[in-house]
């Protein structure tokens, strides 16, 4: 068991992942995460605004179910299939972040200066969220699709779109890592 | 009943993405800075493994449950939506360090502040929805 409890490899974890985006295009449907987002502005009226939601909710049901699924996983895999080993993570990882004021890098799956009560009731800690979610909504949409949509499935594929869009997820994710967050922790 | 193959799809995902450390955000900062290889290990073999699922469906060797051919819908061409739109994705991808499906999972494994995150997202994609004419695309 302890195997199943402790982080998996790679090697295991990545064809996992295309297991699920066979399994999904097996059953006719896509691999797209961020597409749950423009249905959730629909539900929500948007189309009321913008005739980019005007679409019948009901037609992604399917993938809102994919959603209440990870959410359910999420919950087993932390419950009942995890144990207090932590991430193992490069050592120049720890020491820069702590650095930046993060304590105990690796040993949770978020810092708790970023995602905890304190860091929500805060003015910086709740911006750095709502900008944060704000460019992945944003971005997402713009250019079509997020990881799962463009990096595994539109990669597989061997789409250009894909590569460009992927190649564009580098330059912010490099970006925001190497520039900004030295400014702003 | 229907619903229920896609819920227990679902459910793996979940748990493979928090036992593959994908969901971790310190993962994601390790990523950005080119200080461990765990990511780029398990981008590279899901695609290396969709490229040959996809491949082996090209030729027939696999159909879909309904019997029909195996294929992923193709992209619209362009560049600038797809560079730029990547390029703002990006940034927040390394600042939440959780992209669309992690920022569930990670609802489930008790991180309940991204349901702001992904209020913030909703709102993200709704600006998207009311500009998308004036971008260029």
């Amino acid at each position: 068991m302890e195997f199943l409890l402790n982080p998996w490899p790679w090697y295991v974890s990545g064809p996992l992942i295309a297991l699920i985006m066979a399994l999904l295009l097996y059953f006719g449907k896509t691999f797209g995460m961020s597409s749950n987002l423009r249905t959730m502005c629909a539900i929500s009226g948007a189309g009321k605004f913008s005739d980019f939601f005007k679409m019948d909710w009901r037609d992604n049901a399917w993938n809102l179910t994919v959603v209440l699924g990870a959410i359910i996983g999420g919950f087993i895999a932390v419950q009942f299939l995890s144990n207090d080993s932590g991430t193992h993570l490069n050592a120049d990882t720890i020491s820069e972040l702590e650095a930046f004021g993060f304590s105990k890098p690796g040993t949770t799956l978020v810092p708790k200066e970023l995602f905890n009560t304190d860091a929500i009731f805060s003015f910086k800690g709740l911006s750095l969220l709502i900008i944060g979610g704000m460019l992945v909504g944003f971005g997402t949409r713009y250019a079509g699709g997020c990881t799962s949509g463009h990096a595994i499935t539109g990669l597989s594929s061997l789409q250009r779109p894909s590569l460009i869009a992927v190649i564009g997820f580098f330059i912010g994710g490099l970006v925001m890592a190497n520039l900004i967050f030295p400014i702003i922790f | 009943m229907a619903y229920l193959k896609y819920l227990l799809v679902g459910i793996i995902f979940g748990i493979v993405l928090v036992k593959s450390e994908a969901v971790s955000w310190y993962r994601i900062y390790e990523m950005f800075r080119f200080q461990s290889f765990h990511m780029y290990g398990i981008i590279g073999t899901a695609i290396v493994s969709g490229i040959l699922f996809l491949q082996l469906s090209k030729h027939g060797k696999l159909k879909s449950k309904k019997g029909t051919e195996i294929y992923v819908i193709e992209k619209e061409k362009g560049l600038i939506r797809y560079i730029l739109g990547g390029t703002i994705f990006g940034l927040g991808w390394a600042l939440i360090g959780a992209c669309p499906g992690p920022m569930y999972v990670l609802l489930g494994t008790g991180v309940y502040a991204m349901l702001i995150v992904i209020a913030a997202a909703m709102l993200g994609t709704f600006i998207y929805g009311i500009l998308k004419d004036k971008l260029p695309h």
